[in-house]
């Protein structure tokens, strides 16, 4: 049964503890974690997570001190060559081949690994005009762009068909544009049912791309889930924000006799705060106009049901709807949740 | 893309042994650095034998003929530029390549990942960096024949000895290399370049034979320390002609060769070692 498992699984992390010469703590700190075939996995977290480091001990770069990294059922310490010949890197530094041209960057890396010549020669063709690159195929490196280097990386890495492809922060650096057109290419290499593993400190990118992610700080998994698994973890995962216009009557009283202003929000925060499953009300700054107000209403309910009964109190209390919009947590959200601190800092 | 990216089943077929694996991985390693080589051949040899040529010239045929050195010091001169070409040039390949390689480039990123086990890596730039260091040597002989005329004189006796020496001179050089390409941080390359490559060049007997020093006894006792001493020595047996019937006193060919095969086990064991602690943290 065990063994059926490990078949498969494409990736397969169980305690695996890295810390590097001379080092204070553990780059990586006794993390485990398994990849379907085919599934994309994420691995997210700012600068000196870990995410390197488990992403060069699964492509083996990197010795663990200790537990097990497997590559579809391949140990990677025990065999490397095994499990290097079924993985390709998109690193995030530029690595490319600058004595070569560019068709030719991608050949020797099929010949590398194998891939007999004439079918090497097509693949190279193929992805070449895949990747928009086809005009550039005998030009050298020389000055492409950080966006053209990242598309003859992604080209390379596929040359020999691997069976997980390692993409360490794909698009970091890289222009909107660029970004978008290596979004699509992943996509497309999901559908295949390529298993792709891929770093990033983007939580847009995560939250498109990966089907589950594992959020790590300092060497260690803080959560491992789907997207919207890991936005659940904020109590009361859905967020609704409205702003509602008080009438004039009422505004009026409002600037006139200061204290008026604090019973006509008490009275809107606690309609709303006594709607069903909704766990917290926030007043917000936004209500910048004196008879505007904002509200973010956090809910564990049904965001449908929500929607409606929150509409229909600020009109039984006489309120006149301007705004209403749904924000889902971001992984942003769910970061700063975990570990108290921004992603970026 | 469908053409390409084929269903992960399909591979349970194609996976290779590792043995099969690394042989071919190699073996494409080497056509590809074997391409660059056909490329920049011109260049290369611009490289290498400007300095030879330059050596043959001034002590070879300006000094002899302005009378600052007797006519028959290009004899002992040419193997000596022989073996400083070959053992330089071999060096350089790896120190450099590997020094912008591991600290910057990381072309070599594409050859770790290959299925094929990394000291291979290292150990396919020293046999390239071989194979240029003897294409180079080679060149020098129809480039000293041209400059020093009726001066050049090798002898044809020994050719086999002399074809071996040069690729074991070849393979000591490249492994030095390997050791500086390793060892030396980026920034310190210019540094230890300096003050490694000009006391190799001239402690090395490259321009005097070793017997003559005899009059400066802890000099010559100094030179033994440097592998540039046999690589000058050795191929001083294998080039110059008796001289009434008097062969030249060099070092004692034994001693030359396991001097040499010596430097060339010590250095290539410290620099696969220091390679592998290089690429796998």
């Amino acid at each position: 049964m065990l063994e059926t498992q490990e078949v498969t699984q494409a990736i397969a992390v169980e305690h695996l503890v890295k810390r590097y010469r001379r080092a204070q703590r553990n780059a990586v700190d006794d993390i485990s974690f398994s990849a379907r075939r085919g599934e994309t996995f994420g691995l997210l977290g700012p600068n000196g997570a870990g995410k390197t480091t488990t992403i060069g001990i699964l492509t083996t770069s990197v010795l663990p001190n200790s537990g097990r990294a497997a590559i579809a059922g391949i140990d990677v310490v025990a065999n490397p060559i095994g499990a290097k010949q079924r993985i390709a890197v998109v690193p995030q530094r530029n690595n490319l081949d600058r004595t070569l041209r560019i068709s030719e960057i991608l050949t020797y890396h099929a010949a590398y690994h194998g891939v007999p010549r004439a079918e090497r020669t097509a693949r190279a063709h193929t992805l070449l005009e895949e990747l928009g690159l086809n005009e550039r195929r005998k030009e050298k490196l020389g000055w492409l762009s950080g966006g053209l280097e990242q598309r003859v990386m992604l080209a390379r890495a596929l040359m020999h068909e691997p069976e997980v492809l390692f993409l360490d922060e794909p698009t970091n650096n890289l222009d909107p544009q660029t970004r978008l057109f290596l979004w699509e290419r992943i996509h497309n290499l999901q559908k295949r049912g390529v298993t792709i593993v891929l770093t990033t400190h983007d939580m847009e990118e995560a939250d498109r791309l990966c089907e589950r992610i594992a959020i790590m700080d300092q060497g260690r998994i803080l959560a491992l889930d789907t997207p919207d698994g890991l936005k659940r973890l904020i109590p009361g995962g859905t967020m609704l924000e409205l702003r509602l216009r008080v009438p004039e009557l009422v505004g009026a009283l409002r600037t006139v006799e200061g204290g008026a202003t604090n019973v006509q929000d008490e009275r809107f925060r606690e309609t709303l705060g006594s709607l069903s499953g909704v766990t917290k009300v926030e007043q917000l700054a936004e209500g910048s106009q004196p008879e505007t107000l904002a509200f973010r209403l956090y809910a564990s309910s049904d965001a449908g049901i929500l929607l409606a009964n929150a509409a229909q109190a600020v009109i039984q209390e006489q309120g006149e709807l301007l705004d209403l919009r749904f924000t889902r947590p971001s992984l942003e959200d769910v970061f700063i949740y975990l570990t108290g601190r921004n992603l970026r800092s | 893309m469908s053409a390409i990216i084929p269903s992960p089943q399909q591979h349970e077929f194609h996976a290779r042994s590792n043995a099969r694996a690394t042989l071919t991985a190699f073996l494409a390693i080497v056509s590809r650095d074997l391409l660059v080589i056909r490329r920049e051949i011109l260049v290369f040899l611009l490289q290498t034998l400007i300095q030879p040529l330059f050596f043959l010239f001034v002590f070879g045929k300006v000094l002899s003929t302005i009378g600052a050195a007797s006519a028959s010091f290009s004899t002992v001169l040419l193997p000596g530029v022989v073996a400083l070409t070959v053992f330089l040039t071999a060096l350089q390949g790896p120190a450099i390549d590997l020094a912008r390689d591991l600290n910057v480039i990381r072309e070599i990123d594409d050859r770790l990942l290959a299925p094929l086990p990394t000291v291979l890596v290292a150990v396919e730039k020293l046999l390239l960096a071989t194979l240029r260091a003897l294409i180079g040597g080679a060149f020098i002989f129809p480039l000293a024949f041209w400059i020093l005329g009726s001066g050049f004189q090798v002898r044809t006796d020994m050719l086999g000895v002399l074809i071996g020496l040069m690729v074991l001179v070849a393979l000591v050089g490249a492994s030095v290399g390997l050791v500086l390409g390793t060892a030396a941080p980026i920034q310190l390359l210019p540094l230890i370049f300096a003050l490694v490559l000009t006391p190799l060049m001239f402690t090395g007997c490259t321009f005097y034979p070793w017997a003559s020093l005899g009059a400066i006894k802890w000099f010559q006792i100094v030179t033994l320390f440097n592998p540039l001493t046999y690589a000058a020595e050795g191929m001083r047996y294998a080039m110059i002609p008796p001289l009434h019937g008097q062969p030249l006193q060099t070092l004692a060919i034994g001693w030359v060769g396991l001097a040499l095969c010596a430097s060339f086990v010590l250095c290539l064991w410290g620099g696969l070692k220091l390679f592998h602690r290089r690429v796998v943290s």
